[in-house]
């Protein structure tokens, strides 16, 4: 985020890279040349979902016009062509998160189910009373609940990390709940509702001097900063295609192999098995044992295709935007008289939640809303986390690669439009 | 910015700004609580039902404007209104917000109508009335808008 001027637009072209910036990237989104309420769409939902460019629109629809089959097990052509597009996805992803092999690449629906997968596969096989799982407080619901219930089945308990007023984890409570009792830590690698980026490496560190691995809920860290599971030795890493400028309904569950080949079928039924009869059936292989069931092979392409678009982009020329306009949202925010930032972290990805004094986030997301701005208001799925900074709700606003500061305008001129309303 | 200002009126800004029959009501013989899971937004609301009818009702709670404005509304609205009364000014007001129904008797509450054209917002305009029912049932589980 090194730009000389603060008000030099970011859709400029750089000589030196050749890089014509957000102006040639928010051509790739079909969608964000749409309008609300008779105003441009000014789409800052991204933490919800991002937008899908044209290549994965169109990854998704060439497959099934040209090489619909079922995956894994036709002799015939297109079942050939979609098993080598489907398996050349997962060597996409395998190179996105750096793992090192595809093996460990298992596709779910989501971050939601590759955590439940790994609660009642890894957790319900080996965790008994009084083992605990070590959470964090600003966890999204999708990384409590399934733990919960894991706990109800196992007698197994939760320890939650605590967190300061700027929305970042306490490390020294943190490593004062680690213990022999300690059987996982699921933590957040980006909170969803601050944008805060947990020092997930030094925590990871901190677990295995004790023996206890560490699953990274990464659904809001994939599309903003570069992962990779090796440098950070992470044991286990979910995260959503969705929110990554992919389709919906496919997801990762990246897991060591070692610790995938020990744990028991997540579900059973088709491909995951090598051999059934009566008496009994041999599983599958690595990654296809945790893969039950015909895939979702056109959102695997598609995922493939939003990787690649990813990867065209870069994350440092990703990262610089991102950040700047963070900067500059954070700024412009800043002067606006009653408007708190929740979540004021010094790591932070671009998302800015917010509350304004006096107005409910709901009627703010209305009022956004008819001025063709698309924010998210509640709670964001994250209800201890709001109960700890002692609020119902926030406004969240969260930007990615192609949204521009003319846009952050927008959204403050819109916010100011609230206040006028409400007489604030 | 019309459409704002139907859904927004004065009326509504009057009820969010100083809400009527707000706190606990002493000697409420019933009490409900209503939970709206998708903005987090809470109302409790306390009636005092003698010989079926409602002879007062407060209300408590944190929620954006339409639905402190509407629970506001109706504790306004509910005071002398028999059981019977109150449950079916529900229904009406429910085909108002919904839009599934035409009505030209509610009254002060008509202010809410222009919520038919926030459908995302209708949930927060009937926390209050669904959580009435649910006190005049003596439901103890909090009511929801799922």
């Amino acid at each position: 985020m090194i730009l000389d001027n603060l008000f030099q637009p970011l859709s400029y072209y750089d000589e030196n890279s050749g890089n014509y910036g957000v102006l040639s990237w928010r051509a790739d989104f079909p969608i964000l040349e749409t309008s609300v309420h008779g105003k441009p769409l000014v789409y800052l939902d991204n933490a919800a979902t991002t937008q899908k460019p044209q290549m994965v629109i169109e990854a998704e629809s060439l497959y099934y016009r040209h090489d619909n089959a079922n995956v894994h097990r036709g002799v015939h052509a297109l079942s050939q062509h979609a098993t080598d597009a489907f398996e050349a996805a997962r060597g996409k992803v395998r190179r996105l998160i750096n793992a090192v092999s595809s093996d460990e690449i298992i596709f779910v629906r989501g971050t939601t189910e590759a955590i439940n997968l790994v609660a009642q596969s890894y957790g319900r096989s080996r965790f008994k009373a009084g083992d605990e799982i070590i959470l964090s407080r600003m966890e999204h619901h999708s990384n409590i609940v399934p733990w919960q219930i894991l706990c109800e089945q196992t007698g197994a308990n939760l320890r939650i990390i605590p967190i300061n007023n700027s929305g970042e984890l306490e490390l020294e409570a943190y490593n004062q709940l680690l213990n022999s009792r300690t059987k996982l830590v699921a933590v957040a690698h980006v909170s969803n509702a601050l944008g805060t980026i947990n020092p997930v490496r030094a925590m990871i560190d901190l677990a295995h001097v004790h023996g206890v691995p560490v699953l990274l809920d990464g659904a809001q860290a994939v599309a903003h900063l570069p992962v990779d599971v090796q440098a950070l030795d992470c044991d286990f890493y979910a995260f959503s295609g969705h929110k990554l400028y992919g389709p919906t309904g496919i997801g990762v569950l990246y897991g060591k192999a070692a610790l995938l080949e020990a744990m028991p079928p997540y579900q059973g039924g088709g491909d995951m098995i090598r051999s059934v009869s009566f008496d009994g059936t041999t599983y599958n292989t690595l990654p296809y044992k945790f893969e039950a069931g015909t895939p979702n092979i056109a959102g695997v392409i598609g995922l493939g295709a939003a990787v690649d678009y990813l990867a065209g982009i870069g994350f440092d020329a990703l990262i610089e935007h991102e950040l700047a306009l963070l900067s500059y949202a954070t700024q412009s925010v800043s002067d606006i008289p009653g408007l708190r930032i929740i979540g004021n972290a010094l790591e932070k990805t671009a998302i800015l939640s917010f509350v304004l004094e006096g107005i409910h986030p709901h009627d703010i997301g209305t009022v956004l809303d008819h001025h063709g701005v698309a924010i998210r208001t509640g709670h964001h799925c994250t209800m201890p986390l709001m109960e700890h900074f002692g609020i119902a709700a926030t406004a969240r606003a969260s930007f990615a690669l192609y949204n521009t500061r003319a846009e952050v305008d927008k959204l403050v001129e819109a916010i100011y439009h609230v206040k006028e309303l409400f007489g604030r | 910015m019309n459409d704002l200002r139907e859904l927004y009126q004065e009326t509504i800004f009057d009820h969010y700004h100083q809400p009527r029959n707000f706190g606990r009501l002493q000697g409420a013989n019933r009490r409900a609580e209503g939970y709206n899971p998708l903005c987090g937004d809470k109302v409790t609301l306390y009636l005092r039902v003698e010989g079926g009818v409602i002879r007062d009702a407060r209300f408590e709670g944190s929620g954006c404007a339409i639905s402190t404005a509407s629970a506001s509304l109706m504790t306004e609205n509910l005071k002398g209104k028999r059981e019977e009364e109150a449950l079916q000014l529900l229904d009406k007001f429910h085909g108002m917000v919904t839009g599934s129904t035409m009505t030209s008797d509610l009254g002060k509450l008509a202010v809410l109508a222009g919520v038919t054209e926030f459908p995302q917002r209708v949930k927060c305009a009937t926390l209050a009335w669904h959580t009435m029912k649910a006190a005049l049932q003596n439901i103890d589980e909090p009511v929801t808008t799922e």
